[in-house]
């Protein structure tokens, strides 16, 4: 074929031919549609997050455009009365004005609000699926911790977004952040002085968040979403176990069409959902709260539900001084600092911890029920009474007016509570799981003495067959100090 | 005074004047006599009134009364003042059904002239803040704003619905309070409430804050229902019992639809070469 005929025909192909001639993205463009995607509803729970995020990135740009990370003193001059000629800074005001003044503007701080609670209820819900199911199992490990990553990164940009507006209510909360990062030994002071520009409140910080919650963290949320995405498409979905579903094969639907109109829809319908809150039920009325002022705390002021089980952990920790190493290890630092540092350490080695103790080193694309590992579905529900009863230690205050109980007497219930929950309802899930099983007739994973555990998680532990094989169905119970 | 029609000029004011003259002497004297005549009536029914409702805790010069088992009944109103009288009667705390009970707002139970002769008759027992006249008109909303969030969301929350004290006691909601009950409240300063002098709140200032309290009523309160307005623990709960549930629901409904025809893909797995 000569030139000119080539040239002369590429004028008659369509656009996709002609995008593939200079791209050649049509083999990576057939494989994405090709690609099957497993058909169980709660694959879909991790896509709520990442719509909620676009609606996230959309609101929030808009926001953008008239909010002014400043701590210049102003005087406001606004349309809400009650606060005409009261001095302020420019970023409350500019929040004001977004509320008060701006078309379209207390909706989109509302929409913003109720999606950034969304978003992190559905990385939440997502983890659990993930968890419960046995999903991180390699290969996926590496996935699971990016996604850890990512719910670290959410809560801390929920938490920057709800401080920048300089409200008594934000002011309180970054109090309380102060506070814990004061309290890191040795480096404590260091950090604050860097992140605030001074003793608290601090000219700096403001603007410093500000640049935090809308460049910094959305930048690295993106590029980790992506990196989680593709090693999704990588690896393949899991699937649960059913007819025709085997280890190396995935049974589901094509991504075209079928699920990419599911996909479209569930889009539209998050948002739906998101501007519907957004909409009729008022979020985080600033202009009752005022501008802040470090003189003054409102009596129920809590933070937004992913950080209440810090705020919890804060109010229900007896005010022990504790000295170590010649320090003295300010309060704040064994809720603050070390709680969070755990929960997070254990969720991230989660994975590996699990692998060593069963001993199971093997690719897994099958999910497992979560009544067929009875020991870490029993794990997983005590860990979430244990936040549950933090998080509502948070609303301890507003609990003891509503039910006319003494504030001191809530307190010390949650202290009880905060031990005894997870050990309840980690023995009732287990003996749930258990007679499900055997009620199903399903084979359940292999037993793992408590002794061994300690040996196994420090690797020395040789086990005599590597591979685990399923207990037999109708084997008896085991004995108390055996573990399934 | 021009003199083109002096002497009709002067005899008209004169006449004017002294039929106002005598109207003025007239009612005066009628006014001077009632309050008198007025003030004792008060000052009888008030005692009358304090004898048979309060005695019985506080004792006959409001001295405040111990019972025989070494408890108190009722403290000393020596120094309550009208304010404190105004306040507690006002808000229908006063009388309590018995020593153990914590005062609440009731309704009241003694109106009008009833309520005022009782005030006037605590205030009399002993020397005690007065119960100051507020005038809302022209008060400066913003800066009771500003004092009220200086002074009083502490306890009462910023929204004035109220807030947990520690042991059990709770500051109650502002939102059935009226101006004088309000203004009363501050120079009391009942229970773990603090004392709000004229000196620290005074004049045009009180006029505010009670204003702004009152503003808290019905304030300008945009972005639709108001979940609780107490901070976000209420906002949580509905992100999840309405949000996340209404997601999870949606997720389930779409992903339940059947796929047209099931497909199977034989993935390269991770690892065994390029991808
Ligand atoms: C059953 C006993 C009882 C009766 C009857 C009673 N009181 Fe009281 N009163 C109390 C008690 C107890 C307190 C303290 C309340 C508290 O703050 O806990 C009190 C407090 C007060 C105070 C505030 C005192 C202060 O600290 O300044 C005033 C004023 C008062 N009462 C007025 C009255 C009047 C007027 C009546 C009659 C209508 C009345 N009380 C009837 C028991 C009683
Ligand atoms: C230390 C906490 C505290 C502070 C600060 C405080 N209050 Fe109170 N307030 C209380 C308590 C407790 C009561 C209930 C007292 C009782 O037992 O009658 C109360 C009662 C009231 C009442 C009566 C409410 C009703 O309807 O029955 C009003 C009005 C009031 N306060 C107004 C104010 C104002 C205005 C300020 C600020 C200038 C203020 N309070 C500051 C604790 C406080």
């Amino acid at each position: 074929m000569s030139r000119t005929t080539r040239a002369r025909r590429a004028k008659r192909e369509p656009v996709g031919r002609w995008i593939d001639d200079r791209l050649g993205v049509a083999k990576l463009a057939r494989t994405a549609l090709n690609k099957v995607f497993p058909d169980h509803w709660s694959f879909m729970i991790g896509e709520l997050g990442l719509y909620s995020f676009v609606i996230l990135v959309l609101t929030g740009a808009y926001l953008t455009f008239f909010f002014r990370a400043s701590t210049t003193e102003v005087t406001y001059a606004g349309s809400y009365d009650a606060l005409r000629g009261v001095r302020m800074t420019e970023a409350y005001r500019s929040a004001l004005d977004i509320s008060f003044d701006v078309r379209a503007g207390l909706l989109m701080r509302q929409i913003h609000h109720w999606a950034a609670l969304l978003f992190l209820a559905s990385i939440v819900v997502h983890l659990g699926r993930v968890f419960f199911t046995g999903a991180f199992r390699r290969p996926r490990e590496i996935n699971w911790m990016v996604g850890v990553t990512l719910l670290i990164l959410a809560i801390f940009n929920g938490f920057a977004g709800y401080s920048l507006l300089d409200d008594q209510l934000s002011g309180t909360g970054l109090r309380i952040a102060y506070s814990i990062a004061l309290s890191i030994p040795v480096a404590g002071t260091w950090i604050t002085s860097l992140l605030f520009g001074g003793e608290f409140p601090g000219p700096d910080i403001i603007n410093r968040l500000y640049v935090i919650h809308i460049l910094i963290i959305p930048a690295i949320i993106t590029v980790l979403l992506t990196v989680h995405l593709a090693i999704v498409v990588r690896h393949k979905h899991t699937q649960f176990p059913g007819p025709g579903r085997r280890e190396d094969n995935v049974v589901g639907e094509r991504m075209w069409p079928t699920y990419a109109a599911k996909a479209t829809g569930l889009f539209f319908l998050t948002a739906a959902v998101v501007c519907f809150l957004g909409g009729v039920f008022q979020i985080n009325p600033i202009w009752i709260y005022g501008p802040f002022d470090a003189a003054q705390v409102s009596s129920a002021s809590q933070p937004d539900w992913y950080m209440g089980w810090l705020d919890g952990a804060l109010r229900i920790m007896p005010g022990w001084e504790i000295r170590a190493f010649g320090f003295e290890i300010p309060n704040p630092f064994f809720p603050g600092v070390l709680l969070a540092g755990l929960t997070f350490g254990l969720l991230f080695a989660w994975p590996f911890l699990e692998a060593r103790v069963t001993g199971d080193h093997g690719e897994h694309h099958i999910d497992d029920r979560p009544r067929q590992r009875p020991v870490r579905t029993a794990l997983g529900v005590a860990t979430i009474a244990f936040y549950v009863i933090l998080f509502l230690g948070a609303g301890a205050d507003v609990l003891s007016t509503t039910f006319g109980l003494s504030v001191n007497s809530v307190l010390w219930t949650f202290r009880f509570a905060v031990f005894v929950a997870p050990v309840v309802a980690g023995s009732v899930t287990y003996r749930l799981c258990r007679e499900l099983c055997r009620r199903d007739g399903l084979p359940m994973a292999s037993k793992v003495s408590w002794g061994e555990i300690p040996s196994r998680l420090l690797g020395r532990h040789r086990p005599p067959d590597a591979s685990p094989h399923p207990a037999e169905p109708d084997e008896p119970m085991p004995t108390h100090d055996e573990l399934v | 005074m021009s003199d083109r029609r002096p002497g009709l000029r002067r005899r008209d004011v004169l006449a004017v004047g002294l039929v106002l003259a005598t109207a003025l002497v007239i009612t005066s004297l009628v006014i001077s006599r009632r309050p008198a005549a007025a003030g004792a009536d008060q000052q009888a029914r008030g005692r009358e009134l304090y004898l048979t409702g309060c005695v019985s805790c506080h004792g006959v010069k409001g001295e405040g009364v111990v019972g025989p088992d070494g408890r108190r009944r009722g403290p000393s109103l020596q120094t309550s003042g009208e304010a404190g009288a105004y306040y507690y009667l006002s808000t229908g705390r006063m009388p309590l059904g018995s020593s153990d009970e914590q005062p609440r707002r009731k309704k009241r139970a003694y109106e009008g002239a009833d309520l005022d002769a009782l005030v006037a008759y605590v205030a009399s027992l002993g020397t005690g803040p007065k119960a100051p006249i507020v005038h809302l008109a022209g008060a400066d909303l913003a800066k009771g704003g500003e004092l009220y969030r200086a002074n009083c969301q502490a306890c009462h929350s910023a929204s004035g619905s109220g807030g947990a004290l520690s042991y059990g006691r709770a500051a109650p909601s502002l939102h059935s309070a009226q101006p004088r009950e309000i203004a009363a409240a501050m120079r009391a300063g009942p229970g773990q409430m603090p004392v709000f002098s004229s000196r620290e709140i005074g004049g045009r200032d009180l006029d505010a804050v009670v204003r702004y309290v009152q503003y808290l009523r019905t304030p300008r309160d945009p972005g639709g229902l108001p979940i609780g307005r107490i901070g976000p623990i209420p906002e949580g709960f509905v992100a999840w019992s309405i949000g996340m549930v209404a997601l999870l629901a949606i997720v389930a409904w779409i992903g339940t639809r059947m796929p047209i025809r099931r497909e199977v893909e034989v993935p390269d797995q991770p690892g065994e070469g390029s991808p």
